[in-house]
């Protein structure tokens, strides 16, 4: 399927390029709709893999790249059940987002992010599926689940592990704050800078030049480079499902669901 | 080295510029919520702003609970 709209997303294959552009209001929040057209792409990857070289992913969304889960979501549905099935609910949900994100971080060609202001959450873990990030100076990266009782669930503690020190790591985990793009690229996050509004320009370049090169030589020099870290990953669900079960969460959620802040997406 | 008042108009004159608002009409103590009618994404925008500008990073627990401009000046001022 060398086209696919749907309510989420859409991409289109073109020259050897497929271009996946994420399109849910407000912010690309990654609940079951994202989720469900997410599966769908990742079920054309092996299809489209002989004829692609290059997958951008970025937003049409104003604000930026992805905001993250869909918390309320995650709360309005996990509030109408047993705390036992909360869980068992969460963990499914978090398998089938490893799942799709796995199949994303191993796609046979290379991946670009082209990232423009907030990737947070479960935003910046799809970015950290990608080969090569591709960030505009306005972009900000953050995890703030902390401020919910919880860590990254999509696998974003493993990924960062694999590319980036742990200090920096701690900083943003421990703290739950969002850094700019420009120390996303000081410490190795983002591998090129552009202007504002430019990222999809500049990955699109970038996509130019990969076309370039012999695909099995790209899909072998890849998968000896970027190992999955499948354990780390199955580690990370059981200790995000143990801090889910517990009352403070939903809370959180509750908090969260229910703000009128002026700030709710501040840590 | 700015002093907090240079710093303070450079943050008025950004805010006043990327947010669409008459130059001159924002003052120190006036709320930048209310006053650019901004959300926390839009916050965010600013922040980036502030600290591509400035070349600092401003984490974003200093800017909780701040609304004016000159607190958020002096935040600024402390990095520098």
């Amino acid at each position: 399927m060398k086209s696919f709209t749907g309510q989420s997303l859409r991409w289109i294959w073109r020259d050897g390029v497929i271009e996946l552009t994420l399109d849910r209001p407000p912010a690309n929040e990654i609940g079951l709709a994202m989720l469900e057209e997410l599966e769908k792409f990742v079920a054309v990857i092996d299809a489209l893999a002989a004829e692609t070289s290059a997958c951008i992913i970025y937003s049409e969304r104003k604000h930026g790249f992805s905001a993250g889960a869909d918390l309320r979501e995650l709360y309005q549905g996990a509030a109408q059940l047993s705390a036992e099935d909360r869980v068992s609910g969460v963990r499914d949900f978090l398998a089938r987002i490893h799942r799709a994100f796995n199949a994303i971080d191993a796609a046979p060609f290379t991946t670009i992010a082209a990232v423009h202001g907030v990737c947070f959450g479960g935003g910046f873990e799809l970015a950290l599926t990608c080969d090569i990030i591709v960030a505009d100076k306005m972009a900000r990266f953050a995890f703030p689940e902390l401020r919910l009782g919880l860590i990254p669930g999509f696998g974003g503690i493993p990924r960062l592990k694999r590319d980036l020190g742990n200090a920096f790591i701690r900083d943003l985990l421990l703290t739950g704050r969002s850094v700019n793009a420009t120390r996303a690229q000081a410490v190795g996050l983002v591998a090129q800078l552009a202007a504002e509004g430019e990222s999809l320009r500049i990955a699109r370049a970038t996509a130019a030049q990969i076309v370039k090169f012999d695909g099995v030589t790209r899909a072998a020099a890849k998968k000896f480079i970027k190992p999955i870290p499948y354990e780390e990953l199955r580690q990370e669900i059981d200790l995000f499902c143990d801090l889910f079960a517990r009352p403070i969460v939903m809370a959180a959620l509750k908090k969260f669901v229910e703000s009128t802040d002026a700030m709710p997406h501040l840590p | 080295m700015r002093t907090l008042e240079q710093t303070t108009q450079e943050v008025l004159d950004l805010a006043s510029k990327h947010f669409n608002v008459p130059a001159g009409s924002l003052a120190p103590e006036d709320d930048f919520f209310k006053k650019l009618g901004i959300d926390s994404l839009q916050t965010l925008e600013m922040l980036s702003r502030l600290e591509n500008h400035f070349g600092i990073e401003l984490p974003d627990y200093e800017v909780q609970g701040v609304s004016d401009f000159r607190t958020l000046a002096s935040r600024i001022q402390s990095r520098l």
